[in-house]
């Protein structure tokens, strides 16, 4: 789940569809916002801290050479004639430093920016794995969380990743790798020019995908033109409607309230289905086989 | 010259529309679009571009294949697992550390440079306007975040302007670090549901470690009265300004579509409302 814009409705989609399908796990890669839980009504438990390699020195063997802050292109080392400072938050944990040292001076330890969290149990009632990554308050390593988070993913199962908004590397982390990509959009201005933004990426990836529009009646139907003129599916439209606003500020999911709609997320993973394997049974056509 | 950043935490709660009015209301500002890889603003503010300047944001590791043994040392040594088995360089894992280049014993690794995006300096209907594009895909928005706050600040000493208003990105990582280091005030721009009351809570977390006093404004109050009264008890209990609430309305959606500001469009309740946010804030800058 994808969109370039932020609020367009991505973990409300998110949350709604795992729970109306089979055999399915849920992973909110949202780490600086994470959200979905407040939806499930799941206690979470830590399952591992997320760590990165930073540089301790040891002064007893540097003679500030200065070779480790040349070497690093994060600025995260700056060495002075007779001192040497190391910034943490800078550092990305690349190892270079320790490498280039002359003197063996540079250790590494732990540090920990972030965590990932599992639901203590399955959502009552439901067939429904949830884990969840949060980046710790005031650190800027975003994508980092969301790697180790990725890794709890079971590929016997449907796996639903609620990524982050935007289109920077967040959002390739968490979009990367996937099978395929469900993009949320707004028919307005704003919504309508990231999607535009997020299709770009997609492409990229190579990912199929298609497209879900939020309050399909807030603005125009320059979304709906745009999708039929460049051949890409409309999966499903939802209208707006103040009760599911309301379920929402609430923290409700609204298929809980809304039976009928738990059909339309399963005929959603039909749609998606049908249009991988006919995108497959074209690429085996192209390719001649 | 003071600096204030509009915020949000989650992206949607209006942050835009609500900065965007801000830039019809002040006299002299100069504006900041710091969400550099979705941004809005200039849809509305319609930006004519002055000057552009390329963005190198972090290098990337390139193989020579002609030199490549395929010994797959430089693969081992990755820590962002960017080269792949029969290494290749994987542009977006890359963080352009440079500890391939050198562990690679045939010297077939060089680091380049690449153009991750550009920063424009622009004039608007409102002022000079900073903003910037950062290529799809790419890392290094806390940089680019970082450069247009500079431009913005240059823009202010040139056109004597005496305030950088600053649009920020959703999210409280990286670029939304950038965005608000050093600034005077921050505005939180959050929503009365239980995800918005949420992310408030960690992006004043986010505001408070770095030091920076904030102001709350609650959007869409009356979706959910009683959530909205939890959000002004929070601000109350860790001595936060509420800075005003604002209803539920259709005005920004049309305003938007008009590819206007709230304040052009109308004169009517919701616009008076903002004018009002737009004082208590103004008030709170020159205190």
């Amino acid at each position: 789940m994808a969109s370039g814009k932020g609020g367009t409705g991505k973990t409300t989609v998110a949350v709604n569809f795992a729970l109306s399908i089979e055999d399915v796990q849920l992973f909110d890669c949202d780490v600086e916002e994470p959200d979905c839980h407040l939806f499930l009504g799941l206690d979470l438990e830590k399952i591992e801290d997320v760590n990165i390699l930073v540089p301790i020195v040891d002064r007893t063997k540097c003679d500030f050479c200065g070779k480790c802050s040349g070497f690093c292109q994060f600025n995260a080392i700056a060495v002075l004639p007779e001192d040497i400072l190391v910034f943490p938050a800078l550092c990305h944990g690349c190892g270079g430093c320790a490498l280039v040292c002359p003197k063996a001076a540079i250790v590494y330890k732990n540090r920990s920016i972030g965590i990932i969290e599992k639901a203590k149990e399955k959502a009552k009632g439901e067939n429904l794995e949830f884990y969840s990554g949060a980046l710790n308050i005031g650190e800027a390593l975003v994508s980092a969380v969301i790697k180790v988070l990725k890794k709890y993913a079971d590929e016997s199962k449907t796996v639903i990743f609620d990524a982050p908004p935007g289109t920077t590397c967040p959002v390739i982390t968490s979009v990367r790798g996937s099978d395929y990509c469900i993009l949320v959009a707004e028919p307005t201005l704003f919504g309508f020019h990231d999607l535009l933004l997020t299709i770009d990426v997609i492409k990229k990836l190579g990912i199929p995908f298609g497209i879900i529009i939020n309050r399909s009646d807030i603005g125009d139907d320059r979304v709906e033109k745009y999708c039929e003129t460049e051949g890409i599916p409309v999966l499903m439209k939802i209208r707006h409607d103040r009760e599911i606003a309301r379920l929402y500020s609430e923290g409700i999911p609204f298929v809980s309230r809304m039976p009928e709609w738990r059909e339309k997320f399963v005929q959603l993973l039909d749609k998606i289905r049908v249009q991988l394997a006919s995108e497959e049974a074209g690429n085996l056509k192209e390719a001649g086989t | 010259m003071k600096e204030l950043t509009v915020i949000s935490g989650k992206g949607g709660t209006g942050k835009t529309t609500i900065a965007a009015a801000f830039a019809s209301l002040a006299e002299s500002a100069v504006i900041a679009d710091c969400d550099v890889d979705a941004s809005d603003m200039h849809l509305i503010l319609k930006p004519e571009i002055i000057e552009t300047m390329d963005f190198t944001g972090l290098k990337v590791a390139s193989i020579d294949e002609i030199i490549c043994t395929g010994c797959g040392i430089c693969r081992d040594a990755c820590k962002f697992d960017a080269i792949s088995n029969d290494i290749r360089i994987d542009v977006y894992a890359c963080e352009g550390c440079g500890v391939c280049a050198y562990v690679c014993p045939e010297g077939a690794i060089s680091l380049i440079e690449r153009k991750a995006g550009y920063a424009c300096n622009s004039e608007t209907r409102f002022g000079p306007m900073a903003h910037a594009r950062l290529g799809i895909a790419e890392e290094a928005s806390g940089l680019l975040v970082a450069v247009v706050r500079e431009n913005a600040r240059k823009l202010a000493e040139k056109y004597d302007r005496n305030l950088v208003l600053i649009d920020g990105p959703p999210g409280t990582g990286c670029s939304l670090i950038a965005s608000i280091k050093g600034v005077d005030l921050v505005l939180a721009v959050t929503e009365p549901s239980v995800s918005g009351i949420h992310d408030l809570e960690r992006i004043l977390g986010v505001a408070s470690h770095f030091n920076i006093p904030a102001m709350v404004c609650i959007n869409k109050y009356d979706i959910n009265e009683k959530n909205s009264r939890v959000i002004e008890e929070y601000c109350k209990e860790h001595g936060i300004e509420l800075a005003g609430k604002l209803p539920y309305d259709d005005t920004p959606t049309k305003a938007m579509m008009q590819e206007m500001t709230v304040i052009e469009y109308s004169d009517g309740e919701f616009s008076k409302m903002v004018k009002g946010l737009w004082e208590n804030i103004k008030k709170k800058l020159d205190g």
